[in-house]
C-alpha cells in the first residue's frame, strides 16, 4: 500500500471516529479528560467540566504549585503592587474533585490518547486538553538565549522574571535609559508592552523623573494604540517614545552583556532592558502534533479540537482563535466553551455553535485605565467578530472614565481570579 | 398572522426554558469573567445569578440601544441577538 493511500484510509478512520458518536459513558466508569496547564485556560476548564458533568474524571497537570498570574504583573514591576498579590494555589481547584498532578507533559500518544509525564508517569484519555500556554522562541532574536534573560529580562510569564525587571529598575540612576522591545504579532497580551511602558513611566515620573524610555517596536500598529498615545502625550510627554518598525523600530538583534539593542539604523544602549520576545504555543503542543509551522495550534471554532489531531482540544494562547487576542479573560471564556463541548462530545451529543467575549483592560496610570472588548463566533471555520459590536474606550473621555475603568479593571481581576482559583 | 406571531414567541419561549436547565446558552458563560458567581465576592459590577429576567432583557436592550451609558457593556450587548438575549437572561434567572 502506498503511502497516500495508507494516509487517505487513516484520515477517514479519524473521521469516522469523529463523526461517529459514542458516548464514553457507554463503557462503564466515567470518562476521563486530562487537561494540561493550571492557568488561566486550563484550570478554568477543569473545573467548568466536572460543573457541567460531574461523572467525567478530571486530571489536571501542572508543573508549580502555585500559579503567578501576568495581568497585572506590569503593576508589580512599577512598584504599585506585590507578586503575593498575583500568586494563587490550586486548593480550591482540588476540592471540586479534581486530580492535581504535578509534573510537565512531556509527550501525546494521540493513538493510545495517552499523556507522558517528566518522571514517566502514563496518563490516559478519552479527551485531552491542552493550556500550555506561551514559550520563548530563544534564539529567534539573534543574542537572546536563556542566560541572555537573566541581564534583559522579558518577564512574560510572571514570577521571578517580574521582580528581576523590578529590581533593576529600582537599581537604576536617576537619568538612565530604560528600553523595551516589542515582537511582531501574533504574542501574548497585546496590549500588554504598551501598557507595561505606561506604568514603568508613571514610575520614572514620580521617583527618577531625569529618566527616558524607549519603546523599540517590530509593528507599526498596536492595541488599543490611539488611546495609549493620547495617554502618553498628556501623562509622559519627553519621558516616553515610541519607535515604530517604519522608523526603525525593529530589534534585529540583542547584546546581553552590554544591554544593548542592534536595530537596522542604530544602537541603544539601555540602563535597564526588557525584551519582550518572540513566541509560540508551550511546548507540549509541539510535542502532541498540535502546533502547526507557525509554532501556535489551529483549533475548530465550536469545539476547540485541534484541526490536526483528534480528541485532543487546545484553548487559551496557544490557540490560533481568529479574531480573540491572547488573554486571560479570552482563556476563561475559550476554556468554558471548551469544557462544554467536551462534556456533550463524551455524551455523544452535538456542540451548539458559541459566542464569546473578551474584555481587557489596560493601565496607562494607577488610576487612568482604558479597555477593549469583542464578542466572536464561528464564521467560515474560524472565531470572527461579530460585526458591529466590540470596540475600544471612546477617544475622547472626562478623567472620571478613566478612572472608573481603572476601578473596574481591578474588579475584573479579583473576580476572574476568584471564579478559576477560589 | 397573529396565530403565526404566537408561535414564533412560543419557541422563544421554550428555546429560553430549555436553555435554562441545561449548558449556558451561547455567550452565557462568558459572563462570569466580570460578573461575580460568588455572592461573598464585593464588585462594581452585579452578580447575574438569580435577577430577574426581564431586568437582564431590558439592560442588555438599553446597552445595546445605547439608551444606557456602558463601559464596556455598550459595546459587548452589541454582539447579541434578541433571542440570545432572551435565552442568557432566561438562564441566569433560573440560577441561584
Amino acid at each position: 500500500m502506498n503511502a497516500s493511500r495508507r494516509d487517505f484510509l487513516k484520515a477517514g478512520l479519524a473521521a469516522s471516529a469523529a463523526l461517529v458518536p459514542v458516548p464514553a459513558f457507554a463503557q462503564g466508569a466515567g470518562p476521563r479528560v486530562v487537561v494540561v496547564g493550571g492557568g488561566f485556560a486550563g484550570a478554568t476548564c477543569a473545573r467548568a467540566l466536572r460543573h457541567a458533568d460531574p461523572r467525567i474524571a478530571v486530571t489536571l497537570v501542572e508543573a508549580n504549585p502555585t500559579f503567578t498570574a501576568c495581568p497585572f504583573s506590569n503593576a508589580v514591576i512599577a512598584g504599585l503592587r506585590e507578586l503575593p498579590a498575583q500568586q494563587f494555589t490550586y486548593e480550591r481547584v482540588a476540592a471540586d474533585g479534581i486530580t492535581i498532578t504535578r509534573g510537565t507533559a512531556t509527550a501525546v500518544d494521540p493513538q493510545a490518547r495517552a499523556v507522558t509525564l517528566a518522571d514517566g508517569a502514563r496518563l490516559t484519555y478519552d479527551r485531552l486538553v491542552l493550556a500550555p500556554g506561551i514559550d520563548i522562541r530563544w534564539g529567534a532574536l539573534p543574542g537572546y538565549d536563556q542566560p541572555a534573560a537573566a541581564q534583559m529580562p522579558h518577564a512574560w510569564q510572571a514570577g521571578e522574571q517580574t521582580l528581576l525587571l523590578r529590581r533593576q529598575l529600582e537599581a537604576m540612576d536617576d537619568g538612565g535609559l530604560v528600553v523595551i522591545s516589542a515582537p511582531a504579532n501574533p504574542f501574548r497580551c497585546p496590549p500588554g508592552p504598551y501598557e507595561r511602558a505606561s506604568l514603568i513611566a508613571h514610575y520614572l515620573k514620580t521617583k527618577k523623573p531625569k529618566s527616558k524610555l524607549l519603546v523599540l517596536d517590530a509593528k507599526d500598529a498596536f492595541s488599543k494604540q490611539r488611546l495609549f498615545q493620547a495617554a502618553w502625550a498628556e501623562l509622559y510627554p519627553g519621558l516616553l517614545e515610541w519607535v515604530p518598525l517604519s522608523k526603525g523600530g525593529n530589534v534585529t538583534s540583542v547584546d546581553a552583556a552590554t544591554r544593548t539593542f542592534v536595530t537596522d539604523f542604530a544602537r541603544h544602549t539601555a540602563a535597564v532592558a526588557n525584551v519582550v520576545p518572540p513566541q509560540k504555543a508551550g511546548r507540549i503542543a509541539d510535542a502532541a502534533g498540535v502546533a502547526d509551522r507557525t509554532g501556535w495550534c489551529p483549533i475548530d471554532p465550536v469545539t476547540f479540537e485541534s484541526k490536526l489531531q483528534p480528541r485532543i482540544h487546545v484553548i487559551g494562547d496557544a490557540a490560533i482563535a481568529g479574531a480573540m487576542p491572547k488573554s486571560a479573560f479570552a482563556a476563561n471564556s475559550q476554556a468554558k466553551t471548551c469544557a462544554a463541548a467536551v462534556a456533550q462530545l463524551l455524551a455523544g451529543a452535538t456542540p451548539a455553535p458559541p459566542k464569546l467575549i473578551n474584555t481587557c483592560y489596560s493601565l496607562v496610570a494607577p488610576d487612568y485605565g482604558i479597555s477593549v472588548a469583542g464578542v466572536y463566533q464561528p464564521t467560515n471555520g474560524q472565531l470572527a467578530d461579530v460585526p458591529g459590536a466590540g470596540g475600544v474606550s471612546p477617544s475622547e473621555a472626562p478623567r472620571a472614565t478613566r478612572a472608573a475603568e481603572a476601578v473596574l479593571a481591578e474588579a475584573w481581576f479579583r473576580t476572574i481570579t476568584a471564579e478559576v482559583f477560589a | 398572522m397573529r396565530n403565526a406571531a404566537a408561535a414564533v414567541i412560543g419557541c422563544i419561549a421554550i428555546a429560553a426554558a430549555a436553555a435554562a436547565s441545561a449548558e449556558p446558552p451561547a455567550g452565557a458563560a462568558s459572563c462570569s469573567g466580570c460578573h461575580p458567581t460568588s455572592p461573598r465576592l464585593t464588585s462594581p459590577v452585579p452578580r447575574l445569578a438569580g435577577v430577574d429576567r426581564a431586568a437582564i432583557v431590558r439592560a442588555m436592550q438599553d446597552f445595546r440601544s445605547g439608551q444606557r451609558a456602558g463601559t464596556v457593556m455598550d459595546r459587548i450587548a452589541k454582539g447579541f441577538t434578541d433571542e440570545e438575549i432572551a435565552a442568557i437572561a432566561a438562564w441566569f434567572a433560573a440560577q441561584k
